[in-house]
This record gives C-alpha cells, structure tokens and sequence, in this order.
C-alpha cells in the first residue's frame, strides 16, 4: 500500500554565516588577502595574469599563470613546411621578429649543412643589434611605465625605435612582422641608400642613449624604487635557466655571442656589462650599457659590410627535406637565449619543432623574486623581468 | 642634493618639448588623415594579380598551378583551375585561375605566395585603408577585386617591377629563340626528308 510523501515542517539548522563566501585562506593570526591581477591588467604587457596572496601589502605567495595566448605554434609547425613556419615565428616575440627569424633560420642551417654568404651573416648582425637596441630602449621605457611615469620615457623610447622600425619597413616591407630570413641566407639585399639611412639612425644613436640615460639614470624617485627591490641571487638565476639581460644583471658572465660565436660576432670587438646586485636598477642599467655596445658592433658591422650575394644561389627555398636528424639552434635574442630544436624524418615538416623561449624560463623564478615586497614593486619586477606573451604561451 | 636628478630630467623633457617646436628630429607625429607619409616601396599589404595589356581576364599572369595555395601558411588562397587552356604571354597554351579568392581577413600579409609564384603573377599590393562593414563578401576578394594592371604594379613597386619585367622579356626572347630555331630545324628536317625521298624515288 502506498504511503503518502511525508514533508518534514521543520526548517533545517544552518549555522551562522552559511551565505557569506567561505572565509579566505589564513595565515597565523592575521588574514590572507588574495589578489587576481590581470589577465587586463596594464602592467601585464598583455594578457597575463598573477594570483597573490598578500599579508597587508607584503606578497606572500605569487602564482603565475599564463597561457591565454596560446595559438599552438609549435603542433602547427609540424604540420606545414619549413618556410611555412618563418613567419609564424615573427609572432613568438613580435618586438624583435628579426631575431626570432635568425634562430629559427640557424636551426634549419644546422640541420641541412648550408652555408649562409658573408653580406647575409653581416646583414644579420646589423638586423639582430639594430633589434637588441630597440628592445632595450622601449623594454626601459616599459618598465619606467609601470613605475609611474605615464609616457615620457616610453614614448621617448618610442620615438626612437619607430626610426629602426622605418629601417626594417624599408628593408623588409613590414615594420613588425618581418619575414625576412632564409635558410641559406636573407630574402632581399639591402640597398646602399638603405645602407646610408641605417648609418644615419645608427649615429643618432649615442646621443639618444645619453639623452635617455640623463632623463632617468640619477632620477631619486627611480633609485628609491628599484634599488635593492626584486634580488635575483646567481646560484638561483644559473639553477632556474634565467639567461639574457636578467642573468647578467645578477653578475653571471654568459652572453650566447660570447660563448657561442654563432654568425659572426667573434670578428666584433665588444664586452658584455654584468651587474652587481641583481635588483631591478641593474637590470635597467645592464640594459642600457647592452645598447651601447650593441651600437658599437653596429657601427663596425655598417663599416665594414662586404658586397656579395646575400642568399646561398643552391639554397632551396620552396620543398625543402632536410636529412633524418635533429639540430638545435640558438641565438641571444635581446630577451635571453632563444633556441629552436627541429627533428627530421626526412619529410617536408619537422617531425618535432620546439621553441626554447626566453621570456617563459626567465618568468618562472617570478615568485621568488617577488616574495616580501610589497604589490607595488611586483608590478616593477615584473616589467624588469621584460617578456612578451606572444613568447610565453605560443 | 635631493631632487638634482629628477631635475636633470625635468631639464631633458623641457629641451624635448621646446625642441619638438623647431627640429622635426623631435616630432615625428604627423596629422595622419590630412598628412600622410608615402608608404615604403618595399611596403607589402595584401597580394593582388598583376594583368598584362587592357582586359583584365584576358591578361591575367596566372596559370593556376596552385603553388601559392599548396604554400600558404594559413591557407587563404583559394584556387580553382580552369577546364580550358587560354594562350599566355609566351603563347603556350596554359590554365587559367576560373576562381580565384582570397581571404584578407586570414592572410597574414607574409609574402610567401609573392616568393614562390615562378610566373610573376601574384604581388603585394601597398593599399591599407580597406575597411568594410561587410565584414564576410567585403574580405573575401575575387579575382576581379585582385586583378591590377601591371601599371600599377610599376607605379607602386618601380625598382621590383623593372627588374621583373626585364627578366619576363629575356624569358620571352629565349622562347622566341626557341621557337625559331625549333622552327628552322623542323624546315631543315622537312628539307632532308623530302631529299631523302627525293632521292629514293630517283
């Protein structure tokens, strides 16, 4: 026999406070506060986004996550050719395509055995640098930025750098994206007017350097900021993989053109500037004395540039099939190292295709370097850091 | 002293400001719809076809051998071959492209189509300003919104175009060449064999 549903009269006990969020994380006595910054958060250099738990104003633990600029380069790049993959890799860091092209178009050399001429390997020099010098410039502007100071030396930064960015619109036909490097070579030869116009903004150089370096270096408001903020110890640096700019302002001697001598750069004569204390005022100054000595081998490089064929006349452009075999290819991007590594079956696409980024690996010691300062400064360590998203998530 | 460094500063940003009044070295800024910068020659925005002569469908360089679809890294071009054969610039019978799209809101603007073609016939064009409120038929061209006369392709690219259509007429003059001396030895075979006929029948 069917009973009827019985419905209890009695309005369940719940205890206090059962609609308010569950109380936040605690630490001892006092309260956690937990902070999301980004993904659109200015100082985020794109979209990047950090979750911190603060102690008052101190970070005591820093999250980094990243990814929503993930496009797949990499699987995409196993499945078409190898010219197909140059211009993607514009877009991997899109400040400083010109190396990104460089890198890639050394791996591929690596794997096939080809010969680059000597005006494309001076051409490249010129190209790399003449990057190197921009992406300081405007990576300082950036970092001055997050410090507070809206505009004045980011569009400073900017003035100049869209002056070698006219170079490379001239040279290549884009100002970004450039396409520009060949296995075996560069895709077009640079002119002599061009020649000239790159002597030019290569001699305006200095003075902006000094001009740039006379608005901020003894600035009070900036020492007060960065000095002895964000520490990078060496031994963590070297055990973490942090190269590039980063490396050196903690003192570590490793510079990839050094070590390397990869293109041509054991004929230029230049030093490699190390910092002392490895806080965010080393990183800006080893930055800017990287610049100049970036403009030193500019100058030699334009001096000295040979006439000749800038590609190799057998290299194969279009169906290119490397050999079964593997390379790695790696280059001091302006960011750190930057590497590719390519597997050949013997197809017509890399059966592997990986890019070493630069901005991921120097990213990953974020935390430790963020942890008892306060939220502000993470904001300046974090932009000395000097990454681009397209890099990181690829 | 306190503050001499922000002073310094202060001091470079007042010599900026009042410089930018009288070197153009410190303003680079134009106005940009009434001032406009000539784009570089070596500017590439989106391809177009180039055409020899008049009509644009009878002088289309295109012989639709898909090279540029094969080689496309986001694969905007869309190529569909024709059934017929039509004559080209060198009078061999070729294909022709009887559609012909491209999709400008895919293509990146890389110029590997422009760097494969072996016939000169796809080229990047330096106009920038195309926007559209049809945001699907507006950024999907056809053959006859890409074709272009080769005009302005030397209007827009002159060093390229020259160097281009110089090595076109050495192409066209080795197959005259050709043909001519093809020509000759097909009446010089014609001759023997009729001499050695000749001669049988005598």
């Amino acid at each position: 026999m069917n009973q009827p549903h019985s419905y209890s009269s009695t309005v369940t006990e719940r205890p206090e406070g059962w609609n308010r969020p569950a109380p936040i994380e605690s630490r001892g006595e006092r309260e956690l506060l937990e902070v999301a910054m980004g993904p659109h958060h200015p100082s985020t250099h794109g979209v990047f986004r950090m979750d911190l738990a603060l102690d008052g104003e101190r970070v005591v633990r820093l999250k980094p996550e990243f990814g929503y600029l993930h496009r797949n380069h990499e699987k995409i790049a196993e499945g078409i050719s190898y010219l197909a993959s140059m211009p993607y890799t514009d877009r991997l860091d899109y400040t400083c395509s010109m190396t990104n092209n460089w890198a890639y178009a050394l791996a591929v050399e690596k794997l096939t055995g080809q010969e680059v001429p000597e005006r494309a390997e001076y051409l490249r020099v010129i190209l790399g640098e003449l990057t190197r010098v921009q992406n300081h410039l405007s990576a300082i502007g950036f970092l001055i930025q997050d410090m507070g100071a809206s505009g004045t030396p980011l569009m400073y930064a900017f003035r100049q750098r869209e002056k070698i960015l006219d170079l490379f619109e001239g040279l290549t036909g884009a100002r970004m994206m450039v396409n520009y490097m060949r296995f075996g070579g560069c895709r077009v030869d640079a002119s002599p007017a061009w020649l000239d116009e790159a002597r030019k903004v290569v001699a305006g150089l200095p003075a902006f350097v000094d001009e740039f370096e006379a608005l901020l270096r003894s600035n009070e408001i900036l020492m007060a900021r960065t000095q002895g903020v964000g520490v990078l110890r060496p031994e963590l640096a070297v055990n973490a993989g942090v190269t590039g700019p980063m490396l050196r302002a903690s003192g570590v001697n490793y510079d990839i053109r050094k070590v390397d001598h990869y293109g041509i750069y054991d004929r230029f004569n230049f030093r490699v500037p190390l910092g002392d204390h490895g806080d965010v005022y080393d990183r800006f100054m080893i930055r800017l004395l990287e610049a100049r000595e970036s403009i030193k081998i500019l100058e030699a490089a334009l001096k000295d540039i040979p006439v000749g064929p800038v590609i190799d006349p057998k290299a194969k452009i279009r169906g290119l099939r490397p050999k079964p075999g593997e390379a790695y290819g790696r280059i001091e991007a302006p960011k750190g190292e930057l590497g590719f590594y390519l597997i050949s079956d013997g197809g017509p696409n890399p059966y592997r295709y990986r890019v070493r980024p630069p901005s991921l690996i120097n990213l990953t010691i974020l935390e430790d370097m963020c942890l008892g300062h306060d939220v502000a400064d993470v904001v300046l360590i974090f932009g000395s850091v000097d990454i681009v998203l397209g890099e990181v998530d690829r | 002293m306190l503050g001499e460094g922000i002073l310094k500063g202060l001091a470079e940003t007042a010599r900026n400001f009042f410089g930018s009044y009288f070197s153009a070295e410190r303003l680079t800024t134009v106005e940009y719809p009434e001032q406009r910068i000539a784009p570089f020659e070596a500017a590439r925005v989106f391809p177009f076809l180039v055409y020899d002569g008049a009509d644009w469908q009878a002088g289309l360089r295109c012989v639709s051998c898909q090279i540029c679809e094969k080689e496309c890294p986001p694969k905007c071009i869309y190529i569909e071959k024709s059934k017929d054969k039509k004559p080209d610039a060198l009078g061999k019978p070729q294909f022709y492209p009887a559609r012909f799209e491209i999709d400008i809101s895919v293509c990146m603007s890389c110029q590997i189509c422009v760097e494969v073609c072996p016939f000169e016939s796809i080229k990047m064009n330096t106009e920038f300003e195309l926007s559209t409120s049809d945001r699907f038929g507006g950024l999907l061209l056809d053959r006859e919104k890409l074709a272009r006369s080769n005009q302005y392709y030397h209007q827009i690219h002159p060093t390229e175009a020259a160097a281009v259509d110089a090595r076109l007429a050495a192409d066209k003059a080795r197959a005259d060449a050709k043909a001519v001396s093809a020509a000759a030895a097909a009446v010089a075979k014609a001759a023997s064999a009729a001499a050695a006929t000749a001669g049988e029948g005598a």
